[in-house]
Formats: C-alpha cells, sequence, structure tokens
C-alpha cells in the first residue's frame, strides 16, 4: 500500500545525491505540462466523490483513456481496480487512485527482465546503435542528443546519414555532426541506404570507434518495402560487424495514439529492437503508450526527451516517470 | 494487428444486427459498445465518443418504425451520417484571392509534416491550378529545415524566399509578402518551425508573423498518428491564431486517424487536405463523407473514381467499362485496364480505395502486383488473335507462348483462368447493377480481379 507515499519518500532530497537530483529535476520540469492534465485531474475527481461508485470508475476510465494507455490495458486495470476495492473494501478515493496508477505501472515492472537503459557496449571493435521509427517522431535530434551523451562519457561516436530519401535529411544530420565535433558517414542523396550503412559500419571499424549511430529515413509501417529495406540495412551492417546492430531503438512521439503499438511491432519484426525511445515528453501528452506498447510487446523505454537542450534526453526511469507525472509539484 | 480496425470492428458490431429482424435496446447496446471501443482506439476523443454514442442511439431509436423494415441497413445509415456530421459537411476548399497573393500559413507541432505539405501544396497549387507560387522558409530553428524546403521547392519549381538561419521569421514572412505582391504571385506559402503549443515565446512569434501578413489561410498540421492529446493542440492552436483549417498528414498510414475528427468536432476548424503519401502529388482536398466511407470499411469509391478520371480518358474508359459490362471483354482489354492502373500510382494505394478490400494484407498487395507483371508477360507473347479470342489457345499454342515469354504452361493457364474469372465477375456486375444492389461483400468477392 502507499505507493505515492513510496516515491514522496524515494524522491525527497534528504534521499538523494546531486546527480540524482539533477535527473529528477529534468523530469518533473519536463513532464510540468503533462502532470496539470493527468494528476490535477485525478486529484479533482477524488475531491468530487465521497466515496467511490460505478460512475467514478467510468470516469476514471475516462482518464487513463486520455492518456493514451489504449482501451484494453485501461478496462483491464480498471476491472482489476474494481475487484481488489470491493475484496478489499476500499471506498476512499484517494486510494483506488493510488491504486490504479499502481496498476498502471506495475505491468511495466513486471514485465520483461532487469532494464539496463545505457547503451551496452561490445568488449571489442565498434558497438552500433540502428535509430528507426514512423516519420517526424524526432529520430536525427534523438541521435545528436544520444552522440552529445556517448562523447561526454569519453566514448568515440561516429554518425552515418542513412535516411537518403527526405529532403535535407543528410543536411540536418551533418550540421549535428559538426555542432557535436564528431565524423559522419554520408551517401548521396537517393542512394542506396544499406551502402551507406555498409560504409559507415566499415569506417568504424576502420577508425576504432566505439559506437556507430545509424540514422534511418522516416518510414510508415504498413509500408512493405520500406520496411524490408530498413531489414536490409540492418543485415548488411551486421555483415560488416558480426553481431551488429547490438542495439536497435524504435523512436516514438509521446503524441502517439494507438497506432504506437502498432508501429512497435512491426519495427520488431523487422529489426531486433532493443528498445523504445520517447520523444517529446516535455508537451502536454501523457506518453501512455510506452505503457501499452510494453504491456502487448515487452519492449521497455530506454531514454526519455524531456526538452529541446541536448541534456534532456534522460536514461528512462519508471519511478521518475510516474512522480513526474502524478506528484512533481510537491519537488522542493 | 494490435487491434481490429474500425471498419472490421463496425461491420462485426453491425453483423450482430445485421441477422436480426428487428432492432431492440439490447442488441443496440452490443453494438454500441463495439463502436464505443472502435472509436476510443482510433484516438477519437473520449468526449467525443460519448457525444456520438448518444447521437446514434436517440437517432436510432427515434426512427424504430422505419428499423423494423430494414435495421442492419438503418443502422448504416444513421453511424453514417453521424460520422460524417462529426467529420463536418461539406468540401472544404481554400479561398482563394482576386487581385492580390493568398498567403497561406503553415503551422503545428514538430515533425507533422509542414515541410513537406508547403512542398505539395505548392505543386497541387502549380500543376493543377496554374498558379504562381512562392514559398518562404520561416523556419530558422530545425537545422537543415531551410536546405529541406530548397529541395522540395526544386522539385516543383517554384522559388523559396529565404533570409538564412540569423534573420527573424517575422522579417522573411514580410519581406516574403512584399514580393509575392510586387511581382504579383497568386500564392504565398509560409512554412514555420515546429512547435509546442505552451511554448509561449514561439507562439508569439507565430502570433506577430501573422499579424505582420495577415494570412488568409492559417493552417494546422495533424499528424495522422496523433492519440487524446491533440485536441489540445488544437485548441491552443485555435485559439491563439484563428485557424481556417486542418491538414491530416501521414494518412497513409494504418493509423485511424481518430483525434483529426475530434479535432473538426470540438473545435469546428475544417478539415481541408490529407496527405496520403511521400510523393509530392500525394495530397487529397479532405472530404468528410468519403472519410466516414472509409471508416464504415465502404471503399472510397469516389477517390477511386477521381484518380481513374484524372489518368484516363473519359470516353476511351466508358467504352471499356461498356466492353466490360457486356461480357465483350478481352485479354487486351485486360491488359490494357491493367497497365492503366500501374500509371495511376501503386496498386496499394489504390485498393484501399475499392469497396470490400479492407482486410488484404499488404504481402497479399504485393502478390497481386507481382501477378500483374506475369499477366503482362504472358499476354504480350501472344498474337492479336490470340488475345482477342483466346479460346482457339491448344496446347501447342500455349507451348509457343510459354517459350516466348519464358514462363510455364501452367503460368498460362492461370491467366486464362483469371481472365474468365474477371469476365465471369463483369457479367454479375452487370446484373447487380441491373438489380440496384452491390454484390455480397463487395468486390471483394471477385477473387479473380487482378487488382
Amino acid at each position: 500500500m502507499g505507493l505515492f507515499k513510496f516515491l514522496k519518500d524515494k524522491f525527497s532530497k534528504k534521499e538523494e545525491n546531486k546527480v540524482e537530483q539533477e535527473s529528477t529535476k529534468t523530469y518533473v520540469q519536463g513532464m510540468e505540462k503533462s502532470r496539470k492534465n493527468f494528476a490535477s485531474k485525478l486529484d479533482n475527481l477524488s475531491k468530487r466523490y465521497k466515496e467511490v461508485n460505478a460512475t467514478y470508475f467510468e470516469e476514471l476510465e475516462e482518464i487513463l483513456i486520455e492518456a493514451d494507455v489504449g482501451v484494453s490495458l485501461t478496462l483491464r486495470i480498471i476491472d482489476e481496480a474494481l475487484t481488489e476495492s470491493k475484496e478489499k473494501n476500499i471506498k476512499e478515493p484517494k486510494e483506488i487512485n493510488d491504486l490504479v496508477v499502481d496498476k498502471m505501472f506495475l505491468g511495466y515492472a513486471t514485465n520483461g527482465g532487469n532494464i539496463v537503459n545505457e547503451i551496452r557496449f561490445v568488449s571489442e571493435g565498434p558497438t552500433v546503435l540502428l535509430v528507426a521509427g514512423v516519420n517526424g517522431v524526432g529520430k536525427t535530434t534523438t541521435i545528436a542528443k544520444l552522440a552529445y551523451r556517448y562523447i561526454h562519457q569519453g566514448k568515440k561516436v561516429m554518425l552515418c546519414a542513412a535516411d537518403t530519401f527526405r529532403a535535407g535529411a543528410i543536411e540536418q544530420l551533418t550540421i549535428w555532426a559538426e555542432r557535436l565535433g564528431c565524423p559522419i558517414v554520408t551517401g548521396k542523396p537517393e542512394s542506396d541506404p544499406a551502402s551507406v550503412a555498409f560504409d559507415g559500419a566499415r569506417k568504424a571499424k576502420e577508425e576504432n570507434i566505439d559506437l556507430l549511430i545509424v540514422d534511418t529515413a522516416g518510414r510508415l509501417q504498413n509500408k512493405t518495402n520500406l520496411m524490408n529495406e530498413l531489414g536490409k540495412i540492418s543485415r548488411v551492417i551486421s555483415k560488416e560487424i558480426s553481431g551488429a546492430p547490438h542495439e536497435a531503438f524504435l523512436v516514438i512521439d509521446a503524441t502517439t495514439g494507438q497506432n504506437g503499438v502498432v508501429q512497435a511491432k512491426e519495427f520488431k519484426d523487422c529489426v531486433p529492437l532493443t528498445g523504445i525511445v520517447i520523444t517529446k515528453m516535455d508537451g502536454t501528452s501523457k506518453g501512455g503508450i510506452i505503457l501499452a506498447i510494453r504491456d502487448e510487446l515487452g519492449l521497455p523505454v530506454r531514454f526519455i526527451g524531456l526538452g529541446e537542450k541536448m541534456t534532456d534526453l534522460e536514461e528512462f526511469d519508471l519511478d521518475k516517470y510516474l512522480y513526474g507525472l502524478c506528484l512533481g509539484d510537491e519537488y522542493e | 494487428m494490435a487491434f481490429e480496425s474500425l471498419s472490421d470492428r463496425f461491420q462485426r458490431a453491425l453483423k450482430k444486427i445485421r441477422g436480426q429482424s428487428r432492432l431492440t435496446e439490447a442488441n443496440m447496446d452490443d453494438m454500441l459498445k463495439e463502436v464505443r471501443i472502435a472509436l476510443l482506439e482510433a484516438d477519437v476523443n473520449f468526449k467525443v465518443v460519448k457525444e456520438f454514442i448518444e447521437h446514434i442511439k436517440t437517432k436510432a431509436i427515434g426512427e424504430q418504425v422505419y428499423l423494423k423494415l430494414n435495421p442492419s441497413q438503418m443502422v448504416v445509415k444513421i453511424v453514417h451520417d453521424e460520422l460524417v456530421e462529426l467529420l463536418g459537411s461539406g468540401d472544404s476548399e481554400l479561398k482563394y484571392q482576386k487581385n492580390k497573393p493568398t498567403i497561406i500559413m503553415l503551422v503545428g507541432l514538430q515533425g507533422t509534416g509542414k515541410t513537406t505539405s508547403a512542398g505539395k501544396l505548392a505543386y497541387l497549387m502549380k500543376k493543377k491550378l496554374g498558379k504562381k507560387v512562392l514559398l518562404a522558409a520561416c523556419d530558422v530553428y530545425r537545422p537543415a529545415a531551410i536546405d529541406q524546403l530548397k529541395q522540395v521547392a526544386a522539385q516543383v519549381d517554384v522559388p523559396v524566399y529565404s533570409l538564412g538561419t540569423n534573420a527573424n521569421p517575422v522579417d522573411i514572412a514580410k519581406q516574403a509578402r512584399d514580393k509575392a505582391f510586387n511581382e504579383h504571385l497568386d500564392v504565398l506559402i509560409i512554412d514555420t518551425a515546429g512547435r509546442l503549443q505552451i511554448d509561449e515565446p514561439l507562439m508569439e512569434e507565430l502570433n506577430n508573423i501573422s499579424k505582420e501578413v495577415k494570412p488568409d489561410e492559417v493552417l494546422l498540421l495533424v499528424d495522422a498518428m496523433s492519440g487524446q492529446d491533440a485536441i489540445n493542440v488544437a485548441n491552443t492552436f485555435n485559439s491563439k491564431l484563428d485557424l481556417t483549417g486542418i491538414i491530416m498528414s501521414k494518412l497513409d498510414g494504418d493509423a485511424r486517424g481518430g483525434s483529426a475528427l475530434s479535432i473538426k468536432h470540438l473545435t469546428g476548424v475544417p478539415i481541408k487536405f490529407a496527405g496520403v503519401g511521400e510523393k509530392l502529388s500525394d495530397l487529397d482536398i479532405f472530404h468528410p463523407d468519403r472519410m466516414a466511407d472509409r471508416i464504415l470499411g465502404m471503399g472510397d469509391v469516389v477517390t477511386l473514381v477521381e484518380k481513374v478520371q484524372e489518368e484516363i480518358d473519359e470516353k476511351d474508359a466508358r467504352k471499356t467499362a461498356q466492353k466490360m459490362m457486356d461480357g465483350d471483354f478481352t485479354l487486351e482489354d485486360m491488359l490494357e485496364q491493367m497497365k492503366k492502373i500501374q500509371k495511376m500510382g501503386s496498386l496499394s494505394s489504390l485498393m484501399k480505395l475499392i469497396p470490400g478490400m479492407p482486410k488484404i494484407s499488404e504481402e497479399q498487395k504485393l502478390q497481386a502486383e507481382k501477378e500483374m507483371k506475369n499477366v503482362e508477360a504472358v499476354v504480350n507473347s501472344m498474337t492479336p488473335e490470340e488475345r482477342r479470342h483466346p479460346e482457339i489457345l491448344k496446347n501447342s499454342r500455349k507451348v509457343r507462348i510459354a517459350n516466348g515469354c519464358g514462363k510455364t504452361n501452367a503460368d498460362i493457364n492461370r491467366v486464362l483462368k483469371k481472365y474468365e474469372q474477371m469476365k465471369a465477375a463483369m457479367k454479375q456486375m452487370k446484373q447487380y447493377q441491373k438489380s440496384g444492389r452491390m454484390p455480397p461483400g463487395g468486390l471483394g468477392g471477385l477473387g479473380g480481379m487482378p487488382f
């Protein structure tokens, strides 16, 4: 009992070290707008009812759906909470809210094994990270932030511009490489992206690169040809560097609705996805889709984009996410 | 698939009623539950869903007497009408100024497709309407955004007004407007940077551009994949900028696009265009009634017809159609038809428009495309006589044809069988046309159709 209390204790300043404080602060600030929509709604609801009843649960259901948690997962959570509240005779609205939020995240925490967020580097040769996603989710920006992160950890990072399709994509990544001061491998516009990826893998080996990040063109998951092309990119990389891509991230925009689950499924079928990066969490969206994705496919979120600064890409931490979504106003 | 499409849900929900002789409160409730889940899974805002369900209930109950006559048809009609209502009624076209440039401003969150849509609008206006277009590059923030716009513009062959990334977007817009006026251009399209609706300084910047250039149209880009929060985005943009329309982007994906429907309903801002592909020509005028048909799984026949009309000479088409209906349909006609369809773009995008087709997977579509190449090879190796009278094909002729096109006898037989099926299907269509109803299951029942 007492998820909220647990979070409050965990994120009280006394308990945290400096680095952790910074990170918690990024979550709290980045998710301010999301929180306003979610936490205040839960709060309002609990204030309007003295005792929970059927309509109370209906309204709870709507709050979860509005957070893009998805219909089937929402119905299941509400159903479980309803049963449990009857069994334990819980009638206090605040306790029910606590219970429902607990259930929302329990599934995430227990589904799948231990999660390591940081990129897992191989002991020898370059580690390759493939970044994929539908159009406009922020792949290139995420790559820049990841490169920044690992350059600052002392790694030799190289970028590879395998988005040869979208106008301006190569230029965009090139500008980032210049700003970050890291090498980049590019091809001609409209050239075969797999051959650019191959060049990238070869150069990364030659230049003793620690981390090669491969950018790919945005593609809608129902376009078979484009998905096959992505599969080919992944296979070509593995030919040059065995076991690569060691990491493959799917970038998902926090504003994404229920189609996010389909995206994750189709991309997972196409390349060996090792995680999700959720971007644009500094908007008003709640990003509930990550719960639905985890529920259906077991894919973990590895990083979360909480703002436009290079340092606003944080390791994903369920407790911090939850704290940022529900309780952040009490921080400091 | 993680969940059923809205069409499938509706079809299943409606099926429950289809077999029953009358509409009762109980079976209505069943169906409405399905409709509710379907709409929520389609990312339609929950408030809109609530209203939608209520409307259908009251309407259906009000028309009970009529319903007894034909319950399923009546429900289809009510759901359809209600969806059209939700999507907005009538076509929403852009209003062009007569004696001065029409100014269009594109706004939206990051990654919704503003720059791509700017290119598509320019293409539409230049190619289809013969207008002189200027693009203004006001996204000075995202790296290479101006490069992107320039590359897109070069493909359409329209000029871009840019002052680089160190200029103020308001100044760029102002100067671009002056240029458009001085050079008597027809349209100025202003591409702005993506921004969060809660980013006060950047929203203020948009407001300033708008005050300065007084756009005729302010169009918000909405991603078809966006979820429940889309309505908050649209509300804020609308309250700050007085939107005149919505462009729904990425509708060629498999997202249901329910969020954009909610926006129309809750803000009253009409959806004017739909982005339906990556090519510059892939921007359609948005038709609410057609969208409703699509949601209901009735196919988007009107769009298909229009697409066909654009590519095919009408007289020619009518002749072929008549021939098809008359059963006077040769292998040549079949090949001709198939070539025309190929010309219209990818088959997969057309398939979506055909009624009764929603369940066909992408794999199957590719298969169909392969099949078509097979037919072409076989028919091309025939003599004109054989193409017109395939019944004369005996074994020796088949062996010759097989050698000619590098296929097997079995391949040729498959083509012939397909032809027979198509011919039979056409005859059947004619009968249905006479009786005034569609074949059960739409055209999906015509397995022999090569497209």
